[in-house]
C-alpha cells in the first residue's frame, strides 16, 4: 500500500509547493497530486506533459424554461441563496449564487426548472521529469472543490497501487475548510510547513486541531525560520508539547524564490544551497517517520 | 464604499494591506474592517480589538419526528447533498453534510421534518483604536466556510463610510461570498509566477462577478517582470508596488503595524487610496478594463 503524504499549512504562503516540489526530485518511487485545485501552482516547478484529461462534473445548476414559467414567484420564495429573482414576468437563475440544491425545481407548479450537471473543472494524469502527477483546475467561482480534491487523491492512490509506488506525496490547498478536510481524512501523515510569524503560529495551532479532529499523524515543518528566532522556539515548543514532531527548519534563502522564477524544484535549482540542504534532511526525517508508522 | 482585498495565492500580504489600510484610513473617515477570511483569521492578531459583541453562525438542519415519518424517502430523494438517507423505513440525518436549504421540510408530504438551528461558527465585533472589527471564525472540522464568510460580509450593510474586506486566498465559494457586490478588488500578488498564476485566476474571478479590480505587487525585487507585463496586456492598473524589505517582514512575523513604524508606507497606502477612489468614481486608468 502506498503511502500518503500531505503538505498543508493552514496559512497560505508559507512554501508548501517548494516543498513538494523539492521532495518531488528528492523522492524515488512516488506519484504527486496537486490537490490545491483553487491555485494549482505545483505544475509551474513540474512542467508536466498531459496524458490525459477529464471532465470534472459533481454540481447541478437550475435551468429555467422560460417559455413554460408563469411568474408565481413561488421559486424565489424558497431559495435560501438568493439565486432566483424576476425579470420581465420570468424567473432568472444566477448561476453564481446556485446552490444546486433543486429545492425550485421541486416547487415549481409548471415543471419549468430543470437541474442541469455542470462542468465545473478538469482533472489530468501527467507525467513529469520526477514521475507521475495527479492534477486539476476548478472553473473559476465554481463550487465542489472538496468532491475534486477527493478525486485527485483517488486517482493519485489508484496510480500508485497500479505502479507499485511507495507514496503519494500531496500539496494541498490552504485553510481548514471543505477541500482541506477533503485532503486530510485518512492520509498517514500530515507534514505543516509554518513560519515564525504571528499569523503562521495561529494558523499553525488551528490546522493541527484538524489533524487531531480527523485522527491524523503530523508533522512540522518551519520555513523561513531564521527570519524570528524566538517565535521559531516557540514552534518547536508548541509541538514539542504536543507530541508533533519539527522534522526541518529551511533557512530564508533567496534560492527558493528563484527556483520558482526558473519553474524549477530547489533541488534542480540549486542542490548544494542552505534550503535544499535542509530539505533534504527533511525528507530523510520524513521517511524515517512514514516508515516507523 | 466597500473595498476587498484578495489574491489568488495565499501569503502574498492581503490581511498586511488590509489592516494597515484601515488603521490609516481610520485616522480621517469611518473604517469598518471584516475579516472573511473564517478559516484562517489573522487580522485580530495585528489590529488587538476589544471584543464587545460574540453571536454563533447557525445553519438550518433538519430534525425528524419519527412519529410522524412515513419512511416514505421523499426527504432523501430530494436532498442534493446526501444528508438525510431512509433506510428500513426511518430517516436517519448527517448534519455535516447539510447545506441547509430547506428541502426536506418543506416537502414532506407528513410534516416530519422540522429545521433547527445547527452552530458552524461565530462572529465577534469589537474597535481596534478608530477602526470598527469585525470576524468569523468557522468550527473546527465544519466544511462549511462560505456561510460563515457570507454571513459576516453580509454585516457590511451595517455600516457607514470605508468597509475594508479581507478575503481568504483562492477563488472558490467563500472567497466569491466575499468579493460579491464590493465596489472594488483590490488584487495582492507576488512578482512570481506562482503570484502570476493565481493573480490570473483571480482577476478572472473578479471579472465573472463584476468587481472592478486593480493590483498591488508585494515584495518587488524578489521575482520577476511577469505580473508587470500581464497587467499591462491585460489593461489591470497597478495601483502599488511595495518593495521587499526584511524589516518588513519582521515587523510581520512579530504581529507589528507597518504604518506605525515606516512613515514612507504611510504616504505611499494614502496614495493607494486616491487611486482607488478615482478607480470607483470612473475616472482612472483602469476604467475601461472590465
Amino acid at each position: 500500500m502506498a503511502q500518503e503524504l500531505l503538505v498543508i499549512s493552514g496559512k497560505g504562503g508559507t512554501g508548501k509547493t517548494s516543498v513538494v516540489g523539492a521532495f518531488a526530485a528528492l523522492a524515488e518511487h512516488k506519484v504527486l497530486a496537486d490537490c490545491d485545485v483553487d491555485a494549482a501552482d505545483l505544475h509551474l516547478l513540474l512542467s508536466p506533459k498531459v496524458r490525459e484529461a477529464h471532465d470534472f462534473s459533481a454540481s447541478k445548476e437550475a435551468l429555467i424554461h422560460g417559455e413554460h414559467c408563469i411568474g408565481c414567484e413561488r421559486c424565489i420564495v424558497v431559495c435560501r441563496f438568493d439565486a432566483l429573482s424576476m425579470v420581465d414576468g420570468v424567473a432568472i437563475v444566477d448561476p453564481i449564487a446556485c446552490e444546486g440544491c433543486g429545492v425550485c425545481a421541486h416547487i415549481c407548479p409548471e415543471g419549468a426548472i430543470t437541474m442541469e450537471d455542470v462542468i465545473s473543472g478538469n482533472w489530468y494524469l501527467s507525467e513529469t521529469k520526477y514521475g507521475p502527477m495527479v492534477h486539476a483546475e476548478l472553473g473559476i467561482a465554481q463550487e465542489n472543490s472538496g468532491k475534486l480534491v477527493a478525486l485527485v487523491r483517488r486517482e493519485a492512490k489508484k496510480l500508485a497501487q497500479r505502479a507499485g509506488c511507495k507514496y503519494v506525496i500531496i500539496d494541498g490547498p490552504p485553510g481548514i475548510g471543505c477541500p482541506v478536510i477533503s485532503a486530510i481524512a485518512q492520509v498517514d501523515l500530515a507534514l505543516i510547513v509554518s513560519e515564525p510569524t504571528a499569523a503562521g503560529i495561529h494558523d499553525l495551532e488551528r490546522v493541527l486541531a484538524l489533524a487531531d479532529h480527523f485522527g491524523v499523524e503530523t508533522a512540522a515543518a518551519i520555513n523561513k525560520y531564521d527570519l524570528d528566532l524566538a517565535r521559531t522556539d516557540q514552534i518547536e515548543e508548541y509541538c514539542r508539547g504536543r507530541g508533533t514532531p519539527v522534522v526541518g527548519k529551511i533557512p530564508f534563502d533567496e534560492a527558493v524564490v528563484k527556483a520558482v522564477v526558473e519553474g524549477v524544484p530547489l533541488m534542480a535549482y540549486d542542490p548544494d544551497g542552505q534550503a535544499a540542504q535542509e530539505m533534504r534532511t527533511m525528507w530523510m526525517n520524513v521517511v524515517e517517520y512514514l516508515d516507523a508508522l | 464604499m466597500i473595498l476587498t482585498v484578495a489574491s489568488g495565492k495565499g501569503g502574498t500580504g492581503k490581511t498586511t494591506l488590509a489592516v494597515n489600510m484601515a488603521l490609516l484610513l481610520a485616522e480621517t473617515m469611518p473604517v469598518a474592517l471584516l475579516d472573511c477570511d473564517v478559516e484562517e483569521p489573522n487580522a485580530h492578531l495585528f489590529l488587538h480589538p476589544a471584543i464587545d459583541a460574540c453571536e454563533p453562525v447557525t445553519l438550518p438542519t433538519p430534525v425528524v419526528d419519527e412519529e410522524r415519518c412515513c419512511g416514505c424517502g421523499k426527504c432523501a430523494a430530494v436532498c442534493a447533498f446526501n444528508a438525510i438517507l431512509v433506510l428500513g423505513g426511518r430517516a436517519l440525518t448527517f448534519p455535516e453534510l447539510c447545506h441547509g436549504c430547506g428541502g426536506c421540510a418543506l416537502l414532506c408530504p407528513e410534516g416530519a421534518v422540522t429545521e433547527e438551528p445547527r452552530g458552524i461558527g461565530v462572529i465577534e465585533a469589537g474597535w481596534a483604536e478608530k477602526v470598527r472589527f469585525l470576524h468569523g471564525r468557522v468550527d473546527i472540522g465544519a466544511p462549511l466556510a462560505a456561510p460563515v464568510a457570507a454571513a459576516v460580509r453580509k454585516r457590511a450593510q451595517e455600516r457607514q463610510g470605508l468597509i475594508i474586506v479581507d478575503a481568504p486566498p483562492g477563488t472558490s465559494c467563500p472567497v466569491v461570498a466575499a468579493v460579491k457586490d464590493s465596489d472594488y478588488c483590490l488584487l495582492v500578488t507576488e512578482p512570481t509566477p506562482f503570484g502570476l498564476h493565481d493573480l490570473q485566476l483571480a482577476v478572472g474571478m473578479a471579472r465573472e462577478l463584476q468587481v472592478p479590480c486593480g493590483v498591488v505587487v508585494n515584495r518587488v525585487g524578489l521575482g520577476d517582470q511577469q505580473v508587470a507585463a500581464y497587467c499591462a496586456s491585460e489593461g489591470i492598473p497597478i495601483l502599488l508596488e511595495i518593495p521587499f524589505d526584511r524589516r518588513y517582514a519582521e515587523c510581520y512575523a512579530r504581529g507589528g503595524q507597518l504604518v506605525r513604524e515606516f512613515p514612507e508606507l504611510r504616504d505611499k497606502l494614502r496614495k493607494l487610496w486616491l487611486r482607488i477612489r478615482m478607480e470607483v468614481e470612473g475616472d482612472g486608468p483602469g476604467a475601461a478594463g472590465h
